[in-house]
């Protein structure tokens, strides 16, 4: 069969297409966040740590991340052992658990704006309820605090389902006899999640961790929709660099620091999470 | 012996009522931003809102109307398609090669395609918005496609990789016996078995282009997509523009997550290996 050389002409395609949009725009971006007139420099990092919206901007999004991941994780394993138990309606469930997972960022921050909004539907339960006469200004520049909850609301409603189908995928993969196995030898509905569910699961939790932290990072349109300018993320001040300031030196620069947090967590991640050689199933 | 049936019994009403508590989270924001995107301006501007229907066209018609959208819409259509086209035509024989063949490189391969998910993807629309002016492709559809196609390329590569993987070699192998090809082998016994999972990770590949804000932002100026529309135009834009916006976005994506929702899973499952 003359088919060694059949394997890479068939890689060919995909291989060239991710080393020209993929590895070079990379080395791209460190060309522009490191070059200068005078060669290597690091003047955009410094334009870019001076900048003063750049610490408020490094803090709202790390403490999102650190906020959103772990109530999402959470929730995602709640819901993959809810589903479980369901003994009827299992796939209808699971399809209206999922269809965040179509929605785009944006149209999640609009959704959840139309119920922040002054005249929105917060407002108008509120009013409804007798507990305000008139609409409250929630998502005003004085109450920062509300269009973070705002957004932390809206990123767990939107991209919990990415989360939850990595780990009811997982969760087939574990055969059902360890559950029953650990289910005669005494061990209660807690214990079996908490003993036999959850280290099998390793392997799951660990992709979707990663996946989940990395778009954390990347969280972009909610903040657009719900606080324009008032909550400065960094996506949002790389896009505005980019942008409105024609400034693609720092806007590198911003993605770098975005980069370096992804590249940062995911060792994290691969570390505190490793999947011992041979242990998987 | 009675206790444990309560216990028993109790613990399904949790069961029950906690699912339709999530249920109820999941499908209710999407309820009030069809619920204005069907209400009329003055209904969507006014205060305090009806909590049912009007069913009055005239937010969704403004919308439709305003200028700047049709042609966003087609823009949006246009990319996500070439998306569609892009990630297929490149994914679907790198999943083959990798589910049918051993061969030196095949784990560097993999790692490549596993590494593009723990980078910031979008945040390749920067230097490319710069290569894009060089060669002429900035501003055009197939400039933001092709971005888009590194978002959607890694699903469609291991998506395809678990088709082809759950297909007998054996099939294959019985019609090359009976004279055909190795191409022929694989359009007639092959193809027909895989098409409906390409068919879905084509829709997906559709989804992640016409969902995709970032990049499509930076990279289209005159040639806007719905999203990087409705995103450089929401502090102008009145409320009922935003809400009809938003349920024109959300809309195909519903109704193509319903179409591949049996497909999520295996792929995710995959995802994992």
């Amino acid at each position: 069969m003359p088919s060694r050389g059949l394997p890479y002409l068939l890689l060919l395609p995909a291989t060239v297409f991710l080393a020209v949009f993929f590895l070079y725009p990379f080395t791209q971006i460190a060309w522009e966040a490191f070059s200068g007139p005078g060669g290597v420099t690091l003047s955009h990092f410094a334009t870019m740590v001076n900048y003063w919206k750049f610490p408020a901007a490094l803090e709202n999004t790390l403490l999102l991340a650190v906020a959103v991941v772990p109530l999402q994780t959470a929730m995602a394993l709640a819901m993959a052992v809810l589903v479980s138990k369901l003994e009827k309606g299992r796939d209808l469930i699971l399809y209206i658990f999922t269809i965040p997972l179509g929605i785009s960022d944006l149209a999640a921050g609009l959704i959840w704006f139309a119920i922040f909004q002054q005249t929105g539907f917060l407002n108008s339960a509120l009013h409804a309820l007798g507990v305000v006469h008139t609409p409250v200004i929630w998502l005003g520049y004085q109450s920062k605090w509300v269009i973070f909850l705002a957004v932390m609301l809206a990123e767990i409603w939107r991209a919990t389902a990415i989360m939850l189908v990595i780990i009811v995928a997982g969760m087939g993969l574990i055969p059902k006899e360890y559950g029953e196995a650990a289910e005669v030898f005494g061990a209660g509905p807690w214990q079996r999640f908490r003993r036999v569910t959850l280290p099998l699961l390793r392997p799951s939790l660990q992709t979707a961790l990663i996946l989940r932290t990395i778009l954390a990072f990347e969280v972009f349109a909610e903040v657009a929709a719900l606080g324009g300018t008032n909550l400065p993320v960094l996506m949002g001040e790389t896009f505005h660099w980019q942008f409105d300031l024609q400034d693609g030196h720092t806007a590198a620069a911003f993605a770098i620091v975005i980069l370096a947090i992804s590249i940062g967590f995911t060792l994290l991640y691969l570390r505190l999470l490793r999947v011992p050689k041979g242990a998987g199933i | 012996m009675s206790d444990n049936a309560t216990f028993r019994r109790r613990g399904r009403w949790l069961t029950g009522g906690s699912v339709l508590l999530l249920c109820a989270w999941v499908l209710g924001p999407i309820y009030l931003l069809f619920l204005n995107s069907f209400s009329s301006p003055s209904a969507v501007t006014g205060f305090p809102k009806h909590w049912l229907p009007s069913f009055n066209l005239d937010s969704l018609q403004f919308f439709i109307e305003f200028q700047g959208v049709a042609s966003a819409l087609w823009n949006s259509i246009q990319v996500a398609t070439l998306t569609m086209v892009l990630s297929i035509v490149l994914g679907a024989p790198a999943g083959y090669a990798l589910s049918r063949f051993e061969f030196r490189g095949k784990s560097l391969f993999r790692i490549m395609v596993l590494m593009t998910r723990a980078f910031p993807l979008p945040l390749l629309a920067l230097p490319l918005a710069v290569m894009y002016i060089r060669v002429g492709l900035d501003d055009t559809p197939l400039g933001l496609a092709l971005v888009h196609t590194t978002l959607a390329l890694p699903f469609a590569v291991l998506i395809t990789f678990s088709l082809f993987s759950g297909i007998p070699v054996e099939l294959e192998e019985a019609a090359w016996t009976m004279g055909c090809t190795r191409a022929q082998a694989f359009r007639k016994v092959v193809l027909p078995l895989v098409m409906p999972g390409i068919t879905a990770s084509a829709i997906f590949a559709f989804v992640i282009s016409w969902n995709e804000v970032f990049a499509a932002s930076v990279l289209t100026v005159q040639h806007r997509t719905l999203t990087a529309f409705l995103l450089t135009s929401l502090d102008v834009s009145p409320l009922p523009l935003k809400f009809a916006g938003g349920f024109v976005l959300v809309l195909p994506a519903l109704i193509f997550i319903f179409l591949v929702r049996k497909y999520l899973f295996a792929m995710w499952g995959i995802a994992n290996r």
